[in-house]
């Protein structure tokens, strides 16, 4: 099972050269942090989640995403994240966290059957 | 849970079309297969603005120009967003750029050859962005959620990218002769490294394809390039110019085009490293990222003073 | 035949103008289209392609018109490709700071933020000018160069107060191209508003920005001109060269 050998070479997957210890640089540089990008696309409209970027402060990650994520007349507004602020739940809890919600059809409009005379309901 | 019972829920959610999301559990294989594809697709965004920005101070008219540099720019963004889910697999952007400059990630050979005439930016945009937006309109369906959002998105801005290549060509193929010549001579470049993008023939796959399983790609190499001669073969008829390869004919049995042998020795070498600009690529891009050291340094430095202010002034 | 001649040396001033405002955007577009696919990270990469679009969008417009008003006037059939690639250095009335060559990070976004701010209060001054199309072209363009000056702005202060390096390499910017200020002010004949009138204001802003900045601004440095006359520096004649190689190759060609 591990021992896969993928030869396909569109973009994808060339293979890596394996790495030389002389070949394998790592830059000691320390990055621009990464944000997450959340962009209204009218008003009226939830902000919702455009992709992710990196600036070095919170103004500039606002500016780099009207840049990179409004080119195209996308956006009226932007939030801008630190990637590291975001908590999300696990999904090894899916279960517990959603799967009890199933079975609770009556909070569903459909669930009432209501002869057609009801008008308005 | 055995590894053995995640793998198997693994596979089962990848049948039944469920999208991987990051912090979900997946093999290490799949992760590292994903890592690496959406890393040298980012690569290849990034190196391939080269080859047209080549053309950009040197483009024919304002319009052209206005025209090629959005289209240079739309690739940077591409990369940014390739970047960015494959950093959701937890490698940063900087390692995968330092990957890069040291030669151990690849990206598209097709990058590796120069861009020698204006017309070359039609056939770029025609052949090579047809070829890779195959390979993105089905990469839309990949099964690992961030890269297939990436793809969504780049694939709603590539649209113009072939359209304008091709309108590029079919300006020249109604221009003068030099015009037209030049036209006839960036296809003849350009037609056959389009092709070796599909990467080798099926059959010289020998192991069982783990990334057509995990629906990582949904198509084969030989299938996506017979899809590419079939569209390239009609499109090029209303240009009135000829594709140049002898054995090109229609297959009544097939249903398809057949076409002539790729000179896989050709894509080998440019594939190790040997092709026309293999060097003067990677060193632009190390340039680039070197001279710029200095600036988001600065920028880093100026955005902790600023934070360290801010916390004295409400202390 | 004396109202004519009258008309005509009101309608050359007029176009002169025109092309001044042109070539100013198109050469600094064309300097800065230099950066895409050279920035120092992806995002600043696009962000500077985007100035450079916007850039070369207000070069249009202003051709567009100077094609009109000549083609009006003389009888010629001018484009704003004929005018962008096939007039010689002589002819080209851009400011000289434009065709400098870009330098470094600090040099490129300390230029696009002096010129900027100059930009931003010429076009206000436009925007009431009595030329309804240059009117409307300011009216369009100015918001773009509001963010030009936001974002540039924004690097002036961040390189200046960033690392002792960011900051040394912005002091040999300015000393490298404050000498190119002086002649945003300097009054043309062919000049539809009065550029003197926006220096202090010019200078009010880089003040405050320098400050912030930690940069001082140079004082009694001797000032380069020419540019709106066509007399530039030799960084230009190249440029052109190499901007109009495929227009002056095939003359005539459709692309």
């Amino acid at each position: 099972m591990m021992n896969i050998q993928i030869k396909k070479f569109y973009y994808g997957d060339i293979p890596d050269s394996s790495p030389s210890s002389s070949n394998d640089v790592r830059s000691t540089e320390n990055p621009w942090p990464l944000w997450e990008i959340f962009i209204r696309s009218k008003q009226g409209l939830d902000h919702k989640h455009a992709g992710s970027l990196h600036a070095a402060d919170a103004q500039m990650a606002i500016e780099n995403a009207r840049d990179v994520y409004t080119r195209r007349q996308e956006g009226l507004s932007i939030w801008a994240v630190e990637s590291k602020f975001i908590h999300a739940s696990n999904p090894d809890d899916a279960e517990m966290f959603y799967e009890p919600s199933t079975d609770k059809v009556y909070r569903h409009p459909t669930f009432y059957d209501l002869p057609d005379e009801v008008k308005h309901m | 849970m055995s590894l053995h019972d995640l793998e198997k829920l693994f596979q089962e959610k990848i049948d039944k079309e469920i999208k991987i999301e990051p912090k979900d559990w997946m093999p290490d294989a799949y992760r590292k297969t994903n890592l690496r594809q959406i890393s040298q697709h980012a690569h290849s965004e990034i190196v391939g603005m080269l080859p047209e920005g080549n053309w950009i101070s040197r483009a024919p008219s304002l319009k052209r120009k206005a025209i090629l540099i959005a289209k240079v720019q739309d690739e940077a963004g591409h990369g940014l967003y390739l970047y960015s889910a494959a950093e959701t697999l937890g490698t940063s952007r900087e390692q995968m750029i330092d990957d890069l400059h040291s030669g151990k990630a690849k990206y598209s050979s097709i990058f590796n050859y120069p861009t020698l005439t204006w017309a070359d930016m039609g056939a770029v945009g025609w052949l090579v962005d047809g070829a890779a937006i195959l390979n993105q309109v089905m990469l839309c369906r990949t099964s690992y959620g961030p890269y297939a959002r990436a793809m969504v998105r780049i694939c709603k801005e590539e649209s113009f990218h072939q359209r304008q290549g091709f309108e590029t060509l079919l300006v020249l193929s109604k221009g003068t002769d030099e015009q037209k010549a030049m036209c006839q001579d960036a296809i003849n470049r350009w037609w056959w490294p389009s092709l070796m993008m599909f990467g080798p023939k099926d059959s010289e796959s020998t192991n069982s394809d783990q990334s057509i399983k995990w629906k990582i790609k949904r198509k084969t190499n030989d299938e996506l390039r017979q899809q590419f001669v079939d569209m390239i073969v009609e499109q090029v008829k209303l240009l009135g110019m000829t594709l140049p390869d002898p054995e090109l004919k229609w297959n009544e049995d097939r249903k398809h085009y057949d076409f002539g042998e790729i000179n896989w020795d050709e894509f080998w070498n440019v594939v190790k490293g040997n092709g026309p600009c293999n060097k003067q690529r990677l060193e632009a891009r190390k340039k680039a990222h070197e001279e710029g050291e200095w600036v988001r340094a600065a920028a880093l430095a100026f955005a902790e003073k600023r934070k360290n202010k801010l916390n004295t002034k409400a202390a | 035949m004396d109202s004519n001649q009258q008309i005509s040396k009101s309608t050359n001033l007029q176009i002169n103008q025109t092309l001044h405002l042109a070539d100013t955007a198109l050469i600094l577009g064309q300097r800065n289209s230099d950066w895409c696919a050279h920035g120092p990270i992806l995002e600043q990469d696009i962000a500077i392609t985007n100035i450079t679009l916007d850039l070369i969008g207000q070069a249009r417009n202003f051709y567009q018109y100077a094609a009109t008003l000549i083609n009006n006037a003389e009888n010629k059939n001018e484009t704003e490709d004929s005018l962008a690639y096939l007039r010689n250095e002589r002819e080209f009335k851009n400011f000289l700071i434009c065709e400098l060559p870009n330098g470094n990070w600090a040099q490129t976004i300390l230029r696009q933020f002096l010129f900027s701010v100059y930009q931003e209060l010429l076009f206000e001054k436009l925007i009431a000018c009595n030329d309804q199309q240059l009117s409307a072209i300011a009216a369009k363009s100015i918001k773009e160069t509001k963010y030009h000056v936001k974002w540039s702005s924004e690097w002036v202060i961040r390189l200046g107060d960033g690392t002792e390096e960011s900051k040394t390499k912005m002091e040999q910017a300015i000393d490298e191209i404050w000498m190119y200020t002086g002649e945003f002010f300097i009054a043309n004949d062919y000049d539809i508003i009065d550029v003197t009138s926006i220096k202090s204001k010019w200078l009010e802003k880089i003040n405050e920005i320098f400050e912030e900045a930690t940069l001082s601004v140079p004082e009694n440095t001797f000032m380069q001109s020419g540019g709106k006359n066509g007399i530039h520096t030799e960084y230009l004649g190249f440029l052109l060269s190499e901007m109009q190689v495929l227009q002056r190759t095939y003359p005539g060609a459709n692309w």
